[in-house]
């Protein structure tokens, strides 16, 4: 199955009552990329991703990750298999340590904590979180949080990574500095699909851009073609954001 | 959750020769049947602790376990003529079969909802057990007399035989609770414990994981239940199943330090000494003093120190 794209989705739909969420979603992930899935709130960027990682099962539709499809599979599974995921609102165990965290993600691989540890260094010193290590995950800033959290799903060894929203909240250094480690996780051969609201960190890293809106999936291409497309401009942008890029 | 220090090894091998030596000290049988509920008490809170400190899986049915081991063996030694130290595997492995039973329909529960699922799982064991003719229902079972002895698991002459049994499982608990720590099983409880999409995020089968907390604790368990029965050689479902023991477990588990290993250890040593020595000499007065200074001590120990009394010494021992 050389030739499967890394992450395919047809026709994924997810909807709670009346209220559909994801209404017949398709795309395609190939290896290598960074693509960016961006709307407004309420357009169901989360929702789609918890399809994908198996937190809700959509109701009709297929998910494929490298060929084999994982629509119904367990989020444990679906990690095994190799996507880490974030969360919009930061997730990490609180009484444990930096490192104890990471350690918690790398068990996955590792049946020896030992070796595991030795992993989980080894991906805090990728993150830049090393000399941070014996803090308890509670006592991190936002920034550090969201790197902690990055880090655990890194620790999974994942050929997928998803990010919601690991950007947002951030000030304009530390938004450098997850753009940074965002480009050198690709770098080093992870393909990643991020949920980001941020749009000059969007326009910057990524390969490809994915619009939703009220469930729909309206537009799909390059960064620059987006952020001009009038349906898009309306749906989420908003004129003046028009106006300052014209 | 560290490994030992040089330091720790030494004062538990120093504890260990004191609570070795003890019996050949002390001779009052009360002391001694303190010091036996007391291990055994610190059993049972090793045992919850690795659910509920570990798994955050808080139990209030534990009694369930306790019961069905105590049930298992003296039924099959009455019946059977199954030598009660064969009956404490099989009343082991039935604990942990119900756990699992009980415990699947339960993967989604989480904090609350789990308490009352657990209390719920107590009663009904309990009140089953009340109306069971084949058990003797609600008049119990009176255990045969067997030949004293190590291989009959029965002592008439003298408590020192049973003290240093329950010794040897409350070790083989701690044991069991440190290397489940240290593990990578450890590692898993903490994060189901702080949050199932955590778990499942980290590529954790949250389900297997919290059957198997509830499989190490209830087989641990019922083995006290085992030891209960061979100690007083009767048992009932309102003497080995009832709340108030369950919640004793986690008070005993919570006042010591949940979450760590010797915690439960500590917990029991402040109250089941407080909670026997109370009943003795004020227990004349009504049952009621006992629970009073119980009831004060939790809440000491919840406001000023919600980590528990192993909580408090690791922070005088990381300052100092």
């Amino acid at each position: 199955m050389k030739n499967a794209a890394c992450l395919e989705l047809r026709g994924v739909t997810k909807h709670f009552g009346g209220l559909y969420a994801n209404d017949n979603i398709d795309f395609i992930v190939q290896e290598g990329e960074i693509v960016s899935i961006i709307g407004p709130n309420g357009a169901g960027k989360s929702t789609l991703f918890d399809c994908i990682t198996g937190f809700y099962p959509a109701n009709a539709g297929q998910v494929f990750f490298f060929g084999k499809e994982i629509t119904r599979l367990r989020a444990d599974a679906i990690c095994k298999m190799g996507i880490a995921r974030t969360f919009q609102v930061v997730q990490v165990i609180s009484d444990m340590t930096v490192l104890e965290n990471v350690t918690t993600g790398a068990l996955l691989r590792f049946v020896e904590v030992g070796r595991a540890k030795g992993k989980a260094e080894e991906v805090l010193a990728f993150t830049g979180l090393l000399s941070k290590k014996d803090f308890l995950g509670t006592e991190l800033t936002i920034a550090d949080k969201k790197r902690l959290e990055v880090s655990m799903a890194l620790a999974t060894q994942p050929k997928l990574l998803m990010l919601d929203e690991s950007m947002a909240g951030l000030t304009p250094v530390e938004l450098q500095a997850m753009m940074g480690l965002i480009k050198s996780i690709r770098a080093s051969g992870i393909t990643l699909v991020v949920v980001e609201h941020v749009m000059q960190a969007v326009m910057e890293i990524s390969d490809r851009v994915i619009v939703l809106s009220s469930g729909k999936k309206i537009m799909e291409g390059p960064p620059k073609d987006v952020v001009t497309n009038k349906e898009v401009i309306e749906a989420y942008l908003g004129k003046k954001y028009h106006a300052v890029t014209q | 959750m560290r490994k030992l220090t040089v330091k720790q090894i030494a004062y538990g091998v120093m504890a260990m020769v004191c609570l070795i030596c003890f019996p050949l000290a002390v001779s009052s049988t009360l002391v001694l049947h303190i010091m036996i509920l007391f291990f055994m008490f610190a059993m049972l809170g090793v045992a919850w602790n690795i659910m509920g400190g570990y798994a955050g899986m808080f139990s209030f049915g534990q009694v369930a376990f306790f019961g069905i081991g105590a049930y298992t063996s003296s039924f099959l030694l009455m019946a059977y003529h199954v030598n009660p130290w064969i009956g404490l595997v099989a009343g082991g492995v039935a604990a942990a079969l119900v756990g699992v039973g009980i415990g699947y329909p339960c993967s989604n529960l989480r904090g609350h909802y789990f308490a009352i699922a657990t209390i719920a799982f107590g009663e009904i064991v309990r009140t089953h057990f009340n109306n069971w003719k084949l058990v003797g229902a609600a008049e119990g079972l009176s255990l045969p007399m067997l030949d004293e002895g190590l291989g009959n698991f029965m002592f008439h002459s003298s408590k020192v035989p049973y003290y240093y049994i329950i010794l040897a499982f409350l070790l083989l608990s701690l044991t069991v609770s440190y290397l489940v720590s240290t593990s990578k099983t450890g590692y898993y409880f903490r994060a189901i414990k702080e949050s199932h999409d955590v778990a499942k995020v980290l590529g954790i089968n949250v389900v297997r994981y919290r059957l198997l907390a509830v499989m190490i604790s209830a087989f641990l368990t019922a083995m006290a239940g085992t030891f209960y029965a061979q100690y007083v050689l009767y048992i009932d479902p309102e003497s080995v199943m009832l709340l108030a023991v369950s919640v004793q477990i986690v008070l005993i588990s919570m006042l010591g330090g949940a979450g760590s290993v010797m915690g439960p250890v500590i917990g029991a040593g402040i109250l089941i000494p407080v909670s026997e020595l109370t009943r003795i000499w004020l227990g004349y007065r009504g049952t009621g003093i006992d629970m009073l200074i119980y009831g004060f001590l939790i809440t000491l120990i919840s406001v000023y120190q919600p980590k528990g009394v192993w909580g408090l010494f690791s922070r005088l021992g990381s300052r100092g």
